[in-house]
């Protein structure tokens, strides 16, 4: 086998790689959003119990919360390890995510939910028009982090038998004898996947600045 | 539903056992990395300029992918070249490397928050660039860096779940063991996920007992936020 | 006969144990302006919000017009469409543009076609002269300009009065006096006004009558006149002489 065979199988996994990244994070996100939304606003036991729900999930290894979400979630309905691993991820997340958009909405809130109240905007337009899209923009760093951080653990499903980058690159390894290449290329493409997504996001973040004088 | 508490009956000598494993790797990958990430986070803000790339380099590639192709890399692929370490050495090393990277940047952090201002300040005392970092600048970076760098304890103790994966026997083995003989997956995963939550707890009230107990009065920490 | 526009009667306000104001009585007639002085801490922020239902009261009645706007079954938001806030530190949506900030309660509140709602918020954007900063953001704008944002922002619901909230007190003072003319305009224009301040110039020039408030009580009230050169109590005078004496330079600059 040459080495480009050799790349090219370990690289066919990104597409795995890639593709559990695009659903865990946006499922994280959604979740993660709406109930940074009940936290913020949704009175006072709403926010006990997103409390405990940040709490336990985040103190919770990604790896074990992984493991039990993929069996519960498996031995209900059938789904492809692939599926499950996703949207376990997404889950794991979404307590980070979570944490994210709550933070942002807190400093945004306060005072400007107060001026939009006082035009006459309703509670649930102050949040739609004029606290969300500045918490967005202060969300961008914190979640391009997370990004980077579901990047990186959707090597996790690893441990499910989905054919991402580093399964392919343990068993093109194994056939190959070739452990050391194998592991290498693999963190080459991963790096390439974070370095490239928070590149993308810088971006995104400088083109979302508010323009404002020095 | 709840026959999953019963799991620890079955099986609470393992889960210490393993708990302790876990604590220990946490431990070991915890003072390797302060030490590298100290060195890391002083060649990146006082080092010569190819020092400087080197450090900036070794933060990006170890943050930049994941922790579980560093351990591959470290535990399959060294030995090619002839390089070879046990389970737990492996899970030291990679454990450790990785952490350097992290609290590289909490350090670098707090160094950059202290800032020239006490450079000059030592500088013109008449002590010498490196003894002003020794006793100007670390002491009060260190402290300064404490609330962010109390994340990676606790961080650190999750992530160790990994290195089950190359076969080291801590918590995450001993639950794959009696999941294994169980075959209640999600039951004995939910038992181990208790265990370390209780460690998670434990060692976050102890961080932040420490924090509160080295409290420079007056000195403010939030600056970052 | 002067209508009356705002009526509040009998309003109490706590923060838990802590009482700010307690059996407020306060009339406003149309097209008055009213100013309203006091030392810090004596809940003229926390009347305005009062009255703007941004917090409820504890006891007592607020009309606006022939509505009780403190009744239990009133609609707060449309309530507010009718009072203009102006805050001290301006308040405006960061996000968007000058003009964005005078649309938003116009497209969103009043539902106006977009084309309506830029031409009504040109014409208020006009008022306060700052039809040329339409496309700038907050960020952009001196503290003056945005503060005649956050008017132009009030003026374009076309409330039935509007509450001043110590507009200039965050503002550097060269730039206080170019928002002290929007508001001597305003009142000029007839729009009814509640103006917490401590610019006893325009005080004593626009308003109608001085409201003095101390500890949570209206000690005294009366045209500029009276307060001024006849005050009823010591406490009234003592508290305009320290407050003309702390602003009195600025006044000169304005005048
Ligand atoms: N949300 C709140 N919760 C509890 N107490 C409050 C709250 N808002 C204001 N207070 C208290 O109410 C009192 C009156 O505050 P307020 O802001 O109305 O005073 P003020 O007359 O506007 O003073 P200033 O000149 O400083 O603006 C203060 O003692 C303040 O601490
Ligand atoms: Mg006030």
């Amino acid at each position: 086998m040459d080495f480009g065979q050799f790349i090219s199988y370990i690289a066919s996994g990104t597409v795995y790689t890639v593709g559990v990244t695009l659903i865990a994070l946006p499922s994280g996100l959604l979740i993660g959003t709406i109930l940074a939304l009940l936290y913020v606003y949704g009175g006072k036991a709403a926010a006990r119990v997103m409390n405990l729900y940040s709490t336990v999930f985040r103190g919770i290894p990604p790896l074990v919360l992984l493991f039990i979400l993929f069996f519960a979630v498996t031995r209900g309905i059938n789904l492809s390890a692939f599926w499950a691993g996703s949207l376990s991820l997404g889950i794991v997340s979404s307590a980070y995510q979570m944490e994210i958009v709550r933070g942002a909405l807190l400093s945004v809130s306060g005072d400007q939910l107060m001026a939009a109240r006082a035009i006459g905007m309703s509670r649930l337009q102050s949040i739609r028009y004029v606290v969300l899209p500045q918490a967005v923009r202060l969300a961008i760093p914190p979640w391009s982090n997370e990004a980077a951080i579901v990047i990186k653990d959707s090597s996790l499903v690893y441990a499910l038998g989905v054919p991402e980058i580093l399964r392919r690159a343990q068993l093109i390894g194994a056939s190959s004898q070739r452990y050391l290449l194998a592991y290498l290329s693999a963190a080459v493409i991963y790096f390439l996947l974070v370095f490239g997504t928070t590149r993308l996001l810088a971006v995104l973040e400088k083109k979302l600045t508010i323009p404002s004088n020095p | 539903m709840l026959t999953w508490l019963g799991y620890f009956e079955r099986f609470g000598q393992n889960f210490l056992r393993g708990a302790g494993v876990t604590l220990e790797l946490t431990a070991v990958g915890l003072a390797i990395g302060f030490v590298l990430g100290l060195f890391l986070a002083l060649a990146r803000s006082y080092g010569p300029k190819w020092l400087q790339q080197v450090a900036g380099a070794y933060i990006a590639v170890f943050r930049g992918t994941p922790l579980l192709v560093q351990l591959f890399i470290i535990y399959y692929g060294l030995p090619e070249i002839g390089i070879a370490f046990s389970q737990n050495l492996a899970a030291y090393l990679a454990l450790g490397l990785n952490s350097a990277a992290y609290q590289a940047e909490y350090l670098r952090g707090s160094i950059n928050a202290i800032g020239s201002a006490q450079m000059q300040a030592g500088r013109s005392i008449g002590l010498s660039k490196w003894q002003t970092i020794f006793y100007v600048i670390l002491p009060q970076a260190l402290r300064l860096a404490l609330p962010s760098w109390s994340n990676e304890p606790i961080s650190l103790l999750k992530t160790t779940a990994i290195v089950f994966l190359i076969a080291v026997q801590d918590l995450m083995a001993e639950g794959k063991r009696a999941a294994t003989a169980t075959f209640d997956f999600v039951g004995v995963y939910l038992a181990v996920a208790v265990v370390y939550l209780v460690m998670v707890f434990v060692l976050d009230a102890l961080l932040k007992f420490v924090e509160r107990k080295t409290k420079i009065p007056g000195m403010d920490i939030e600056t970052s936020r | 006969m002067p209508e009356p526009i705002l009526t509040i009667k009998n309003l109490t306000k706590k923060y838990g144990e802590n009482v700010i104001f307690q059996h407020l009585d306060l009339t406003v007639n149309e097209g008055d302006t009213i100013v309203i002085i006091g030392p810090s801490g004596t809940g003229k922020s926390t009347l305005l919000r009062c009255i703007n239902l941004l917090t409820r009261p504890d006891e007592g009645q607020i009309w606006l017009d022939d509505m009780e706007i403190t009744a239990k079954d009133c609609d707060e938001d449309q309530v507010r469409q009718h009072i203009g806030m102006v805050f001290q530190n301006f308040l405006l949506f960061n996000h968007l543009t000058a003009l964005g900030n005078v649309k938003l309660g116009l497209s969103k509140v009043k539902k106006m076609s977009d084309e309506a709602a830029t031409e009504k918020a040109m014409h208020e954007l006009a008022r306060v002269g700052l039809a040329d900063r339409a496309d700038h953001y907050p960020g952009q704008l001196s503290g003056g300009q945005q503060q005649r944002v956050g008017i132009a922002r009030a003026l374009a619901m076309d409330p039935r009065i509007m509450l001043f909230d110590e507009p200039t007190s965050a503002l550097d003072p060269e730039l206080i006096g170019e928002v002290l003319e929007v508001m001597r305009q305003l009142a000029l224009d007839g729009m009814t006004m509640l103006v917490v301040t401590h610019e006893m110039g325009f005080a004593r020039e626009v308003a109608d009558r001085i409201v003095f408030m101390e500890k949570g009580y209206i000690v005294e009230e009366g045209s500029p006149d009276e307060m001024f050169n006849h005050p009823k109590f010591p406490r009234t005078r003592e508290f305009l002489w320290k407050i003309t004496e702390l602003y009195g330079k600025k006044e000169t600059d304005t005048n």
